[in-house]
């Protein structure tokens, strides 16, 4: 089981959430989960699209409130 | 390991650099996609913002089309650098502030970094010759090759039968009897291309990819450079251009007024920033005050957004004025009639 890391990216329009996203998993190792924070609807789509071409896995998405909370699985090479 | 040629793509989520992609694809090589934000881009943004499209499917096309060809995408901000290419471009500007010949240079010179950083061989983009009346062109085309540092190794499939041989060619990595000889304006062989390939639903972005073809936009950014005197933005300036409707009423001060509840809600988020205009007696938008602006100037800014307000024909509005640091006063203002917010004020 990897390591837990959250990023907070309330506030950013997309793509920044999924720029910070990608910046913050290249830092990360296979297994890491990663729970990004954002406010953005937009993200709902573009963070799993992303995921899903880079070899990552999306665990899940909620919703609370504004906040929309997306736990992702680092993916390896 | 894999022996296969690593090419690097612009994409830029239009049809253009997709078929290029497409077509290197086909000849077995390795591609890789690379989208730029540059903080113009026509993105989302406005949909996240605006409440009436907030329901609607939303897609970043960029990533939509790297998922179609089953490739890579690496998006990279490139906010800060990108400042110098629109404040300063050597060759100019569009028909508006968008200065798409260094723009182009600007970006297969970041992706010629990209490629040297990772190991691929070549860059490969969706341009096509006489597409774009600036960088598209016969006689610029080489410029975008040789500014970015490119040169040989910079292939435009959709055109290259039309332009002399490039490495990926010469060298055999490509058959360039493979590759395309489009020219000119016309997107009829393009999307019969899309057709043969099955793909459907692509975007089809009017004029171009960013913000700075559009004259509004770029009437607002040279509004700001004009008020500031000087000519500098940060990110958070330019989105706000995208959000509700700009007024001047005074050289040293605009008022945005947000004109929903989408882009009340965005607005919202600038109070720390912002003296900060909203109707309390009626229902009404939220408006942020940039510039410097005294007692008589912030009456006439609470006297426009009551107009703004459902209480425009009451007698008196009462708009609450809260500064950055939350300190904050209700004026009860007249409401500015029609006829006195000149078509001069908006932006
Ligand atoms: S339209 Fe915008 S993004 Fe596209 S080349 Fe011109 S300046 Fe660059």
């Amino acid at each position: 089981m990897g390591t837990r890391h959250t990023l907070d990216a309330r506030r950013q329009l997309c793509p920044l959430p999924v720029i910070r996203t990608q910046n913050k998993i290249r830092s990360l190792e296979k297994g890491d989960i990663l729970e990004v924070v954002c406010t953005d609807p937009g993200a709902l789509h573009d963070i799993p699209a992303w995921c899903r071409i880079n070899g990552h896995k999306v665990v899940s998405t909620t919703t609370r409130g504004d906040e929309i909370l997306i736990t992702l699985e680092v993916g390896g090479e | 390991m894999d022996t296969r040629r690593k090419a690097v793509a612009l994409i830029s989520g239009g049809l253009d650099s997709m078929l290029a992609a497409r077509l290197i694809l086909d000849q077995g090589i390795h591609v890789e996609g690379i989208n730029f934000y540059t903080g113009f881009c026509v993105e989302g943004h406005t949909h996240a913002i605006r409440r009436k499209d907030r329901d609607r499917p939303k897609r970043n096309n960029a990533l939509w089309v790297a998922e179609k060809l089953g490739i890579k995408l690496h998006i990279i901000d490139v906010i800060e650098e990108y400042k110098d290419i629109v404040i300063n471009p050597r060759h100019g500007y569009g028909a508006n502030l968008n200065p798409c010949l260094d723009c182009k240079g600007f970006m297969v010179r970041k992706a010629r970094e990209w490629m040297e950083e990772n190991g691929f061989d070549f860059i490969i983009t969706g341009e096509v010759i006489g597409q774009r009346p600036m960088s598209q062109r016969r006689d610029t085309m080489p410029v975008v090759a040789r500014e970015s540092g490119a040169g040989g190794l910079l292939l435009r499939p959709l055109s290259a039968r039309l332009l002399p041989p490039t490495l990926p060619e010469e060298k055999g990595w490509v058959d360039r009897t493979r590759l395309l000889d489009l020219s000119g304006r016309t997107r009829k062989p393009q999307m019969a291309l899309a057709e043969r390939y099955g793909l459907h639903d692509y975007a089809q972005p009017a004029g171009g990819c960013c913000f700075l073809t559009n004259a509004q936009y770029s009437a607002k950014l040279a509004d700001l450079w004009q008020a500031r005197g000087r000519r500098d933005y940060e990110l958070d300036d330019i989105m706000l251009l995208k959000v509700g409707r700009h007024l001047r009423p005074r050289p040293h001060f605009k008022l945005i007024i947000g004109r929903e509840e989408g882009e009340n809600n965005y607005l919202q988020g600038y109070r720390s920033q912002f003296t900060a205009l909203r109707t309390v007696s009626h229902p009404g938008p939220l408006a942020l005050l940039d510039g410097e602006a005294g007692p008589e100037d912030v009456e006439l800014a609470a006297r426009v957004v009551a107009r703004y307000s459902q209480g425009r024909t009451a007698p008196r509005v009462e708009v609450e004025v809260t500064d950055p640091d939350g300190a904050h006063r209700i004026l009860r203002v007249p409401p500015l009639p029609a006829a006195e917010i000149p078509q001069e004020w908006h932006i």
